[in-house]
């Protein structure tokens, strides 16, 4: 009876630990080599090249892909991405205010605009703004509406993002700023939110990441042709040659930015994680 | 007799149900050093506090160079901007260089220019030894290198006064000297300090009057030889023999008594 004097020791019979080990691992290469094969097996190549990856229908894209969709593609982002900046600083500081109304309000519009899809968001500021306030004007046409509805959702993000980073500040710095006679409005910009910004940069460039996809919803506004942003452009395309090539160089249009912007957050989270250590 | 540089009369403060202080009357005259000691939860940080009014007192009031701090209607920037304070954690702003942590509350809070500050920023800089290091960054700097340009920081602001909160109590002990001897370059200079500190030698030799806190109360107010050397009260002797000797210590029951364990 050696086996209940040294319960830690393997057991005689069936499987050692290393065995079963070995095993696992085997079963989890085989059960990913047989989906591939599967799915290259079953896949009609020649269909799908066919549909998706046309190259002289690719070709007569260009100039106009980058020169134009992309290139608005950008324009609608950054300009949200700003709009959104702005708005959600305000929210943040409102949200931390000592002022109860300022506190309610912020946390009422956070808790709408990130509970509301951004498509509705794009509706309501295509139709209900200029019925709510007629005879105005968003100022800037489409890129106006666009900045404003991205801006809009953005906004309640990136205000819990920047709290987040204010709050993340250490309580000495407000208190050796105040005791060198700072106001707290001077505090917080020269000393506080400066520091924030460092914390919060590799979320910041997450939000932009996906408020570059969610520029595609522009869509939803009614474009004129100069418009047009990547998703547009790749459906119009799309349906005037019967062929879904134009989808498929859009989609690498989209990657051609967000994989180099992943590619900087993970770098900046993971200098953030060296600084701390 | 003139008016004392720091009056402290009839302080209270509680957070919450726990009474921090209760009633403190301290006078601090101009160019005097009085170092704080007490056991931690005495109080005596927050006291310190209360006198740049970083704590808000729950009642009493403070006088700093015959302004009354704890008047509602006071102006407390521009009290504060009288008041330097060094903090045990340093608080040097991370994201500015050395010369900018010096040269950055000069512009923006006292509206010098940049020449201006920037010369303050260096001469400063020189006062703590430091002069080298005016490009560097806080976090390239050893603890003490760090608290000594707060030093700096908060003398190139020209205060009449200067708080220290525990100021070598987060460093090595190999750096504390350096520290301790720039305070002493300033006790020397004549400035008005008021130190809250666990350094016994240095309140010996430095201070001009040692006040012991306990439990919310100055329980001794004397010269550092009298408080330090030939302590009155059974409390004061009983504190110091537990920080002098702390090997020696025998464990003690915890007493219901004991005020306020969450000093800040």
């Amino acid at each position: 009876m050696t086996d209940t004097d040294t319960p830690l020791q393997p057991k005689k019979k069936g499987l050692t630990r290393r065995q079963k080990r070995t095993l696992s691992r085997g079963v989890q290469y085989a059960v990913f080599a047989a989906a591939v094969i599967a799915f290259a097996a079953t896949a009609d190549w020649g269909r799908l090249q066919n549909q998706f990856a046309q190259a002289d229908i690719a070709k007569q894209m260009f100039p106009d892909v980058i020169t134009l969709a992309l290139k608005n593609t950008v324009l609608y982002t950054l300009s949200g991405f700003v709009v959104g900046l702005v708005l959600g600083m305000v929210i943040a500081l409102m949200r931390l205010s000592s002022v109860g109304p300022y506190r309610w309000l912020a946390g009422v519009y956070i808790e709408i605009f990130r509970g509301l899809p951004a498509l509705l968001i794009f509706i309501f500021v295509g139709v209900a703004v200029p019925l709510a306030f007629p005879g105005t004007e968003i100022p800037g046409g489409t890129y106006g509406k666009v900045a404003l509805a991205l801006g809009l959702v953005s906004a309640a993000y990136m205000a819990e993002t920047i709290r987040a980073g204010i709050q993340a500040v250490p309580k000495g710095q407000m208190e050796a700023a105040r005791s060198l006679g700072f106001s707290p409005a001077k505090a917080m910009i020269s000393i506080i939110i400066p520091q924030a910004f460092r914390i919060i940069l590799p979320p910041l460039t997450n939000e932009l990441v996906l408020l570059f996809k969610d520029s595609s919803l522009v869509l939803f506004l009614g474009v004129t042709l100069e418009e047009r942003e990547l998703s547009k452009f790749g459906r119009d395309l799309a349906s005037t040659t019967a062929n879904s090539t134009p989808i498929l160089v859009a989609g690498l249009c989209y990657l051609l930015v967000t994989i180099p912007l992943s590619f900087v957050v993970r770098r900046m989270e993971t200098k953030a994680q060296e600084a701390i250590r | 007799m003139s008016r004392p540089e720091i009056e402290v009369r009839g302080l209270h403060k509680s957070f919450g149900d726990n009474e921090v202080l209760r009633g403190i009357d301290l006078e601090i005259r101009q160019g005097e050093v009085v170092c704080v000691i007490g056991p931690s939860g005495s109080g005596k940080s927050t006291l310190l506090r209360c006198v740049n009014l970083l704590e808000e007192p729950t009642k009493g009031q403070v006088f700093v160079g015959g302004t009354e701090v704890t008047d509602p209607d006071v102006d407390i920037d521009a009290v504060r901007r009288r008041i330097g304070m060094v903090f045990q954690q340093f608080n040097l702003f991370p994201h500015l260089s050395v010369t900018e942590n010096l040269t950055l509350p000069q512009r923006r809070v006292l509206r010098r220019d940049k020449a201006t500050a920037a010369r303050t920023a260096a001469e400063n800089l020189a006062r703590v030894g430091l002069a080298e290091k005016a490009d560097a960054y806080p976090a390239s700097l050893s603890g003490g290198q760090q608290q000594r340009v707060a030093i700096a920081r908060a003398l190139a602001m020209g205060p009449e006064v200067m708080l220290f909160d525990e100021p070598t109590s987060a460093l090595d002990p190999e750096l504390v000297g350096d520290v301790l001897a720039v305070m002493r370059m300033l006790a020397r200079e004549g400035m008005t300090m008021m130190v809250v500190t666990h350094e016994m030698t240095f309140a010996r030799e430095v201070a001009d009057r040692v006040v012991f806190m306990d439990g919310g109360v100055i329980v001794e107010d004397g010269s550092p030889d009298q408080v330090i050397g030939a302590p009155r009260h059974e409390r004061t002797r009983h504190f110091l023999s537990r920080l002098l000797d702390p090997a020696m210590a025998d464990v003690e029951e915890e007493t219901s008594d004991q005020v306020g364990k969450s000093e800040a």
